[in-house]
């Protein structure tokens, strides 16, 4: 079972640099989405025999990982980029070229932390760390680096993603209700994000988040 | 032959080649003479010092001697051991070929008439300066050496001091030496104030005893004798320097001066028994910027003599990486992997200071024969000068890491430096380490597309430009030096071998203990046998082909011209077009310039388009730095207002505050 | 003495067969027949048995250009073992020489090009020059995950020791780093994405582009040195994904040949459905290989060196 988590975290690692690394809106949309199957499954791998929560509320966290990540938000995404009319490339800030180099910079700076963090247990895989802050360092990266709103959302979810997978190392000490909690947090903030995309291409008739800086006060 | 017998040798090659280069001075009036007696006394002076070097690298021991009361400055201590030896014998070998180059490249010729004696005075000052620093054993004498070898190298970068630009290349590089031996001064300082003295024993025991001083040296070495080697962003004299100068000039500068910064940094490893790991990987993270920035810069570069200053940049970072790795390998007590490191490093001083002999004076060649060194004014030369065409390959071939050639030697020694170093058991594994081998992969692959660039356009296709008078091949000796420096690195290339006696004894040296050095040159005999199956495979290919082709219809044509109906030379490819895929994906690094004028109406009658690569080095690092420092000293100009009693104010109220402070300090020991 | 006869065997006659095959899958992929798989050794005969026209422009290292880039690739051909744990020529750092007995290919290749004195040529030579610069870091890091997973720097003690199949955290850095040595593989044969073999455009060609002058004897150098490169870059890539050391020769043969033979298909099927990137493109494919080798290299060492 560890093994295959251990495959499962490299797997969300490579779509997190996939997210990184397209030139295609559609592909980052679709990348995030498997990466949303991979965490759902991933608490079921992880879970140790002597852990005192129930099952049921596991398998419940899986469930609606599963459909709000992997389901749910990318579909509401490949609405708002086929209604909102967006070109289908990634406007990067940051060149690709460079966002790709960044993102392994910071993979290696992500193991090092993984080796320098002292945990109040050791996790059940030593990737757990590592890779959870890899891949909030990935969304930030996707944050910051490109302008369009629906890679500024997706961007938002890498970084959840990370902070989900960084959980996974503490269940214990975190109950998987809190765990609900952020994802439902999540949902919200997709949506309000969701709404503000479509006004945004209204009013300004793309959803380049840059335009927004013509509200500003002063001019 | 002892150490000790080759020191004197040594000392006396010294003296002649100060007194030659004095004759040539003084005979001035008579150009041919001077030019013999300063090019071919130095010829003889560097074999003769090139013997007693490999004499004492075999035998490998070591000698130190001491005149007292001579020099107010206190004793002139000097010395021989296998890391002097090593790097005398790169000095010798590779100023001996300068020099038989420089006895063609001066001889009377329209380009230039001024008088050549001064040029031969400073040559042979230039190169007994440069193996002086080798040999010294004391803090104050090298500095002055190191001084002299400054000045000199100046005078001959300055020696077409008519046109501006070389004056301007020669103060930045005479700027550029002179804040570097700031540091050097802080250094030595640093490492004689526990005794105050100034002799060499005196700073390794005062780097072995206090770890805090000798951090503190490694790190000022790194800053003033890597201004002197180019790391980056101290190259930036390299490529004004180098291409100002004559030709010769350029291959004793780019091939061994530059060198002696890595000589100093090897010495002052020597002072530490016990390295922090901190220092390999620091040097190691030097280098590769340094390589990577060298060899970028030079990609997108159309004068001939920067590309090949900027591939000095390079290759610098490429020795740092390799010592980066032998020290990393010391300091972990891993001794494979340090003398992997440090022999690569060496073997690449070596091999950088021929290869980059041979393509100096190539291009010189052309330089001679065609008055410009732009990329894009040749092409077809090889039909024109085929031995500097095949020096040039050679050359090419060499300074990308190709096999059979002295590049890949010691490449090949750096890159299995860096595999050991990550996966040695235990603690004495380094990962980081393991940078070094994309880095030297890109590397690698960059200077290949930079020389295959340069070979390509510059010898082969069409003439692009018609010269008057037509190029021709240059004289005997120009091609008898290149032709050496390349037998030369196809010798290192072909049969590692018989380097590995001359470069053990240094590279014990570094590593510090006695260590059985065959774990880590073992498998260069295999290196041999992979070139011979090569040159084999390829003659039978060969001769295949020509029993294929026997009795077949063998024609000429014109090159298949794509359906245009008159093709021209001045269609063909050029420097900027080839390069220009890779500044694009380079362009973080380069941030090209563009400007294009496209026709216009119905019927254009002109269009331009230019393009430019720049060296964020300067633009972004250096000189921001240099208007911030001189903006922050602005306010000390205000003292000076011209008025006599207010100097005499400035200089009463110094004393005035020294008297006070002395008086505290008193106070407060009592 | 048998696995080296056996090795020279495969190293000379195999290669073209991969050609062969990836005509036939895209043939079948587009529901054409195609050429016969044997159809690129009818090719090479032919041009054997051809003179030769040489441009005007051409120097002596026109002619030199294929042979020595076909030597450098057998001669890279002796140092990868194929099917047996060692090759004729392996020694402990073969893995660096054979990465470089390949750049020395490309050098000639390219010099060859540009000795035409033609635009097209040159255009292809530059390409050739960027895409192999910035695929060499690519290969490096397989290479240096090979050398450190196995603690050697040798051919033979790599692939001597890499006999698990256990499906781990190690393992999934080889299946990582497989994935991108065929991002190399691609790029350094010049197939799509990266390169289009089948167009006749010349301005979207890289390596065709380059060896438009060459014909005859020359050309058939060309084309088998190219089928050859091919060959090792699979044969690397089947090792590094599928363990073949304490295994039998014949064992090792067969997973040698279907495992190139599924390349080669893996091949035909990527040029059918997919198209050849924007040249601006094809960088950046490079650099995610580069990365995800990367990424794997510190997989391997944060999991410790098995």
């Amino acid at each position: 079972m560890m093994v295959l988590a251990d495959v499962l975290l490299l797997i969300v690692l490579m779509l997190g640099l996939a997210i990184v690394g397209t030139s295609r809106l559609s592909a980052a949309v679709r990348a995030s989405a498997i990466q949303g199957v991979a965490l759902a499954i991933l608490p079921l791998l992880l879970r140790d025999a002597t852990s005192p929560t129930p099952v049921a509320l596991v398998i419940a966290t899986a469930l609606g990982t599963l459909a709000i990540k992997a389901i749910l938000i990318p579909h509401l995404l490949t609405r708002a980029i086929r209604e909102a009319n967006v070109r289908l490339e990634v406007e990067p800030t940051v060149s690709l070229h460079l966002s790709l180099l960044l993102a392994a910079v910071l993979t290696g700076v992500a193991f090092w932390i993984g080796s320098a963090l002292p945990l109040p247990r050791p996790a059940r895989s030593n990737l757990i760390v590592p890779i959870a802050f890899a891949t909030f360092f990935f969304g930030a990266l996707v944050l910051v680096g490109r302008r369009k709103a629906v890679t500024q959302v997706v961007g938002y979810l890498l970084l959840e993603n990370g902070i989900f997978v960084f959980g996974q190392c503490l269940a214990q000490e975190t109950p998987f209700v809190v765990e609900l909690g952020i994802l439902l947090d999540l949902l919200v903030g997709i949506f309000v994000m969701g709404i503000a995309i479509n006004h945004i291409s209204r009013e300004f008739e793309d959803i380049d988040t840059e335009a927004l800086s013509s509200l500003r006060d002063d001019d | 032959m002892t150490a000790a017998t080759a020191l004197t040798i040594v000392l006396f090659v010294l003296a002649a080649l100060v007194a030659f280069g004095l004759i040539a001075l003084a005979v001035a009036r008579r150009p041919g003479l001077s030019r013999g007696v300063g090019a071919i006394g130095a010829l003889i002076a560097c074999a003769v010092g090139a013997t007693a070097s490999v004499f004492a690298l075999i035998d490998g021991g070591k000698d130190a001697r001491a005149l007292d009361g001579i020099l107010p400055i206190g004793r002139i201590a000097v010395g021989i051991d296998p890391l002097s030896a090593f790097f005398l014998l790169a000095v010798f070998v590779v100023s001996g070929l300068a020099a038989l180059y420089a006895f063609g490249y001066f001889a009377p010729h329209r380009a230039h008439t001024q008088n050549t004696a001064p040029t031969f005075f400073f040559f042979n000052l230039l190169i007994a300066s440069i193996a002086g620093v080798v040999i010294a054993r004391n803090g104050v004498i090298f500095l002055v050496l190191w001084e002299i070898m400054s000045i000199a190298s100046y005078f001959l970068v300055v020696h077409d001091h008519e046109r501006p630009e070389v004056r301007r290349a020669g103060f930045v590089y005479l700027v550029a030496s002179h804040v570097g031996v700031v540091f050097l001064f802080v250094l030595f300082a640093l490492l004689a104030s526990p005794t105050g003295q100034f002799g060499f024993e005196a700073f390794h025991d005062a780097a072995t005893a206090n770890a805090g001083l000798a951090t503190g040296a490694f790190v000022l070495a790194l800053l003033g004798f890597g201004l002197k080697a180019g790391f980056w962003p101290g190259h930036l004299w390299l490529p004004e320097a180098h291409p100002a100068a004559p030709s010769p000039v350029s291959a004793v500068l780019s091939g061994v001066m530059i060198k002696m910064a890595f000589y100093g940094l090897f010495r002052i490893v020597t002072f530490i028994d016990k390295p922090a790991p901190a220092y390999g990987l620091a040097l190691l993270a030097i280098g590769i910027v340094t390589g990577v920035m060298g060899i970028v810069l030079a990609l997108g570069e159309r004068d001939l003599k920067r590309i090949l200053a900027y591939s000095s940049v390079e290759n610098v970072g490429v020795i740092a990486i390799g010592f980066g790795i032998g020290l990393i390998g010391k300091s972990h007590g891993n001794e494979t992997v340090a003398a992997l490191g440090f022999g690569g490093a060496l073997l690449h001083v070596v091999g950088h200071g021929l290869f980059k002999s041979v393509l100096f004076q190539a291009v010189g060649n052309l330089v001679h024969a065609s008055g410009t060194r732009a990329l894009d004014a040749f092409g077809g030369v090889a039909r024109r000068m085929p031995t500097t065409a095949a020096l040039f390959l050679v050359g090419a071939a060499a300074v990308s890491g190709l096999p059979p050639l002295a590049g890949f030697v010691s490449e090949w020694l750096i890159y299995v430096g860096a595999l050991k170093s990550t996966v040695a058991g235990g603690a004495a594994g380094e990962p980081w380490a393991i940078a070094a081998v994309p880095a030297l992969a890109l590397i690698g692959g960059l200077a290949l597309a930079v020389f295959a660039r340069v070979f390509g356009l510059v010898f082969l296709g069409e003439p692009r430009r018609a010269f008057d008078p037509p190029l021709h091949e240059a004289s005997r000796s120009m091609r008898l030096a290149p032709a050496l420096a390349a037998i030369l690195c196809v010798v290192i290339g072909v049969a590692p071998l018989a380097v590995v006696p001359l470069l053990s004894a240094p590279t014990q040296t570094l590593v510090g203990t006695s260590v059985d050095l065959s774990a880590a040159f073992g498998p260069l005999p295999s290196v041999m046998l992979i070139v011979a199956v090569l040159a084999g495979i390829a003659l039978a290919l060969a001769l295949l082909r020509r029993a294929l082709l026997r009795g077949r219809e063998v024609r000429t044509a014109p090159t298949w011209g794509c359906a245009y109906e008159s093709p021209s030379p001045r269609m063909q490819y050029t420097g900027t077009s080839f390069s220009a895929p890779l500044v694009e994906s380079m362009s973080l690094f380069v941030s090209p310039t563009r400007t294009t004028n496209g026709p216009t109406g119905y019927f254009p009658t002109s269009a331009t388009h230019h393009e430019s690569t720049h060296d964020i080095a300067a633009e972004r690092v250096v000189l921001p730095g240099i208007r911030a420092f001189v903006a922050g000293l602005s306010w000390i100009r205000r003292l000076q207002r011209g008025r006599l009693h207010l100097y005499v104010v400035y200089v009463f109220a110094v004393l005035v505050i020294l008297l006070i402070w002395q008086l505290a300090a008193l106070r407060g020991a009592a | 003495m048998l696995d080296i006869a056996i090795h020279l065997l495969v190293l000379f006659i195999y290669p073209p067969l991969l050609l062969g095959f990836i005509a036939k899958t895209k043939a079948a992929v587009a529901g054409r027949s195609g050429p016969p798989v044997l159809q690129p050794y009818y090719d090479l005969a032919k041009l054997l048995r051809k003179g030769a026209v040489y441009s005007r422009t051409t120097t002596w290292l026109f002619r030199a250009g294929p042979i020595a880039s076909l030597a450098a690739v057998i001669s890279a051909g002796l140092l990868l073992p194929l099917a047996s744990s060692t090759a004729p020529l392996g020694f402990a750092g073969d893995v660096i020489a054979f990465a470089y007995v390949l750049a020395v290919a490309r050098f000639f290749t390219m010099a060859a090009a540009l000795d035409v004195g033609s635009s097209f040529e040159a255009m292809g030579a530059s390409r050739e020059a960027t895409f192999g610069a910035l695929a060499e870091p690519a290969l490096f890091v397989v290479l240096a995950i090979l050398a450190v997973s196995a603690r050697s720097v040798g051919f033979s003690d790599i692939f001597g020791a890499h006999q698990f199949f256990s499906w781990d955290a190690t393992y999934a850095v080889f299946i990582v780093s497989a994935i991108a040595l065929f991002a190399v593989l691609l790029a350094e044969n010049s197939r799509v994405p990266v390169d289009d073999p089948a167009t006749h455009l010349e301005l979207t060609m890289i390596h065709e582009v380059m060896v438009l002058d060459h014909g005859g004897v020359d050309l058939a150098f060309i084309l088998y040195g190219a089928a050859m490169k091919l060959f090792l870059f699979a044969t690397l890539l089947v090792r590094l994904v599928f363990p073949m050391g304490g295994r039998g020769l014949g064992e090792s043969l067969l997973i040698l040949l279907g495992g190139t033979l599924t390349v080669a298909i893996a091949i035909g099927v990527v040029e059918s459905v997919m198209a050849r990137f924007r040249l601006v493109r094809v960088p950046q494919f490079l650099i995610g290989a580069f990365v995800l080798a990367a990424v794997g290299l510190a997989v391997l060492f944060h999991r410790g060196i098995p």
